[in-house]
């Protein structure tokens, strides 16, 4: 056996490599001219110190649970989805249709017609991308990057054309009415002499991506289809043998990860700003890209991978505030992290395998 | 539309044009050897702030470009590492590298000049300077002929005539020369250029060097010829863009002139009108700035002709034991 046990490949290999980004980090701190050591205290204080702090922590996690999971199921089934960015804008163009014109009783309805319809949306997005690598083999991850552009130039369309309000100046749609905004963390756990979460953005929206983590195990692992995916993406031609489509296969898993990029924008569009902007998705459907690979394309990692991000972001936004280091710093740790976890990783593994091939033969 | 007018939109298309081609030629030698780059818009943006940088600080627009050369050279160390050395994916290496340039940029701009991200506006000898052809001012009172030499050919920087000289360099040593041959055929079946004894780990780092090059050329024009110093994310797409030009070019030099010329133009056209008004029809600014990647998937999806990539590309080469 020339392989390391599971539990280093799934646990030890990203922890590594995580070290390794935060050391470079700090060293990019030190270079800036900054103390690393107060900036992680800074960060932590203002993310995790506070129950508003959290709130904010907690809202980027849910865009980046979404996103993350999004390029997990394309992971799975071998294909590179880079078009959760564009998948989530379109996703927030569906969000913004059904809550602007029908007129909702309750939030609850609107919150379940509106992911059905970012969903849907955000699929959609993802099935000419799906279909043209499924059906006439051209390359999923130029057609994404492609069409994260087209999904910008469609939106900001829309948005000046279509949807701004008569006399509005900023590119956006009207305020969506009052019976679809959703309850956030404030309104469900604060009391009177117990304020928690004051004036943060999370909403229930977390809890429906905590929800999509655990369907997303249950499709991948549990279902039919699930193990399709898998085995398509382990091997192709084994996958056709058993007589699994792949362009069934392809066009499904696009569109579920199309679809659960489109519902981050729930989160963003119902949940936070009540009305779709230009700039809603922030990047997120990148940073889902880090997440999914530090994650390992599994729900628990990618639930913990993107709470570290959003501890990033929140914590991010602080050090901008106090400090002279630019929001950008976070844009720098997302690149070393994907550059360890996801293009390096060779670099970390095959020194570790060494270490444990030589203890092994020390004892055996 | 006068002839004035058109000339100035060709101008500015020649303008535009030119950033997009160096990143198209520096993908075109990346990927024809069989490495993947969609970190072009990176590197490009990394090479316009490190030119802009020295050249705000020294006044030297060469030691700008020199410093420009360097970064993007080192973007691209980069990826070769994690790309060739330790066979990883190429695809995620090049987004790390959009990003690592986009955060790194900022955050250093911000640190060195404090302007918010960007650099002090570049003066004098910090710029790349329009070069007069001969006889420019001469001719220019012929007819046709002399505005066109005068306005459309004369009068661009430098860096403008070496893009366009790039093209049939490339030209020439893709298919003229030994290196080239090489090259075209470590991006197709690098296991035979192994077998013939000849470093396909050696002829992948040297055009990834070259892509390097070419990508700080770029970066450099953008920052030191077209504009007068760097702000945050001054590429918006280009590499991107450059990217769809080499796919529509079908991996080909001569093409991708072409190509990048007509993705200029659109450029230049979405910058000068708002909405185009044809005959009733009024085709609104987005979809000229959306023109570019509809027509790369369109020509990926092969209703245009099929456009097939080198065999081995974004494959790492694993030498048999």
């Amino acid at each position: 056996m020339d392989k390391m046990p599971a539990w280093a490949d799934a646990v030890l290999v990203p922890l590594i490599s995580i070290l390794l980004a935060a050391a470079l980090s700090a060293l990019v701190i030190l270079a800036i001219g900054e103390n690393p050591v107060d900036a992680f205290r800074l960060m932590v204080d203002g993310a995790l110190m506070r129950s508003a702090g959290w709130g904010y922590t907690l809202y980027y996690t849910t865009n980046f649970i979404f996103t993350g999971l999004c390029v997990a199921v394309a992971f799975h089934a071998k294909m590179f989805n880079i078009g959760g960015e564009g998948q989530a804008m379109i996703g927030g163009l569906g969000v913004a249709l059904v809550c602007l014109f029908i007129p909702f009783p309750h939030w609850s309805v609107g919150l379940l017609v509106a992911t059905l319809a970012a969903g849907a949306f955000g699929a959609l997005w993802a099935l000419i991308p799906a279909y043209l690598q499924a059906k006439r083999g051209s390359h999923i991850v130029i057609t994404t990057i492609m069409f994260n552009f087209i999904a910008s130039a469609v939106l900001n369309y829309v948005l000046v054309n279509v949807l701004r309000p008569q006399g509005a100046m900023d590119p956006a749609t009207a305020k969506f009415p009052e019976a679809t905004r959703l309850p956030t963390f404030q309104d469900i756990f604060a009391t009177a002499e117990n304020p928690l979460f004051r004036g943060s953005p999370a909403n229930v929206t977390f809890f429906l991506a905590v929800l999509a983590c655990v369907a997303f195990w249950f499709l991948m692992w549990r279902t039919k289809l699930g193990y399709e995916i898998r085995a398509f993406g382990h091997s192709e031609s084994a996958a056709r043998y058993a007589g699994i489509s792949p362009v069934r296969i392809t066009i499904v898993a696009m569109l579920i990860s199309g679809g659960l990029a489109g519902m981050m924008a729930l989160n963003t569009t119902m949940g936070e700003a009540e009305r779709l902007v230009m700039n809603a998705t922030e990047g997120a459907g990148f940073i889902g890209i880090a997440v999914a690979l530090m994650g390992r394309s599994h729900p628990v990692g990618i639930f913990l991978a993107a709470l570290l991000f959003g501890f990033l972001y929140q914590g991010g936004a602080e050090l901008a505030l106090w400090t002279n280091i630019p929001r950008e710093l976070i844009t720098v740790i997302q690149a070393l992290v994907i550059l360890f976890t996801g293009a390096l990783d060779n670099m970390v593994r095959m020194p570790l395998e060494r270490i444990f091939l030589a203890t092994r033969r020390r004892n055996g | 539309m006068d002839f004035a007018t058109l000339l100035q939109v060709l101008d500015s298309t020649v303008r535009l044009a030119t950033p997009l081609l160096f990143a198209c030629l520096a993908g075109l030698f990346s990927e024809r050897s069989g490495v993947v780059d969609i970190g072009l818009e990176g590197k490009m943006l990394a090479a316009a702030f490190a030119s802009a940088a020295v050249a705000a600080v020294t006044g030297s627009v060469w030691l700008g470009l020199l410093a420009g050369i360097v970064s993007a050279t080192l973007m691209s160390a980069i990826h070769g590492l994690a790309s060739i050395t330790f066979r990883g994916n190429q695809l995620i290496s090049g987004v790390a590298i959009n990003f690592l340039a986009s955060g790194l940029t900022v955050l250093i701009a911000q640190s060195w000049f404090g302007q918010g991200g960007r650099t002090p506006s570049l003066i004098g000898g910090g710029r790349f300077t329009p070069i007069t052809l001969p006889f420019a001012e001469a001719l220019s009172g012929v007819p046709v002929v002399g505005p066109i030499y005068a306005e459309l050919i004369s009068g661009h920087s430098i860096l403008v005539y070496v893009a366009f000289l790039m093209v049939p360099l490339t030209w020439f040593v893709l298919y003229r020369t030994r290196f080239g041959l090489r090259l075209r055929a470590v991006g197709e079946a690098p296991e035979a250029v192994d077998t013939a004894g000849v470093s396909v780990i050696g002829l992948r780092y040297a055009a990834i060097a070259i892509c390097g090059l070419l990508c700080g050329l770029a970066g450099a024009y953008l920052a030191t010829g077209l504009q007068a110093g760097f702000v945050r994310e001054m590429t918006a797409g280009r590499g991107y863009i450059a990217l769809a030009a080499l796919i529509f070019a079908k991996w080909r030099p001569w093409y991708a002139l072409w190509a990048c010329l007509l993705f200029g133009l659109l450029q230049a056209v979405a910058l000068r009108y708002q909405n185009i008004d044809l005959g009733g029809i009024v085709i609104p600014v987005q979809v000229m700035d959306a023109l570019p990647y509809i027509l790369t998937v369109i020509i990926l999806a092969g209703f245009v002709g099929k456009a097939i990539p080198p065999r081995a590309s974004g494959e790492p080469y694993l030498k048999e034991r």
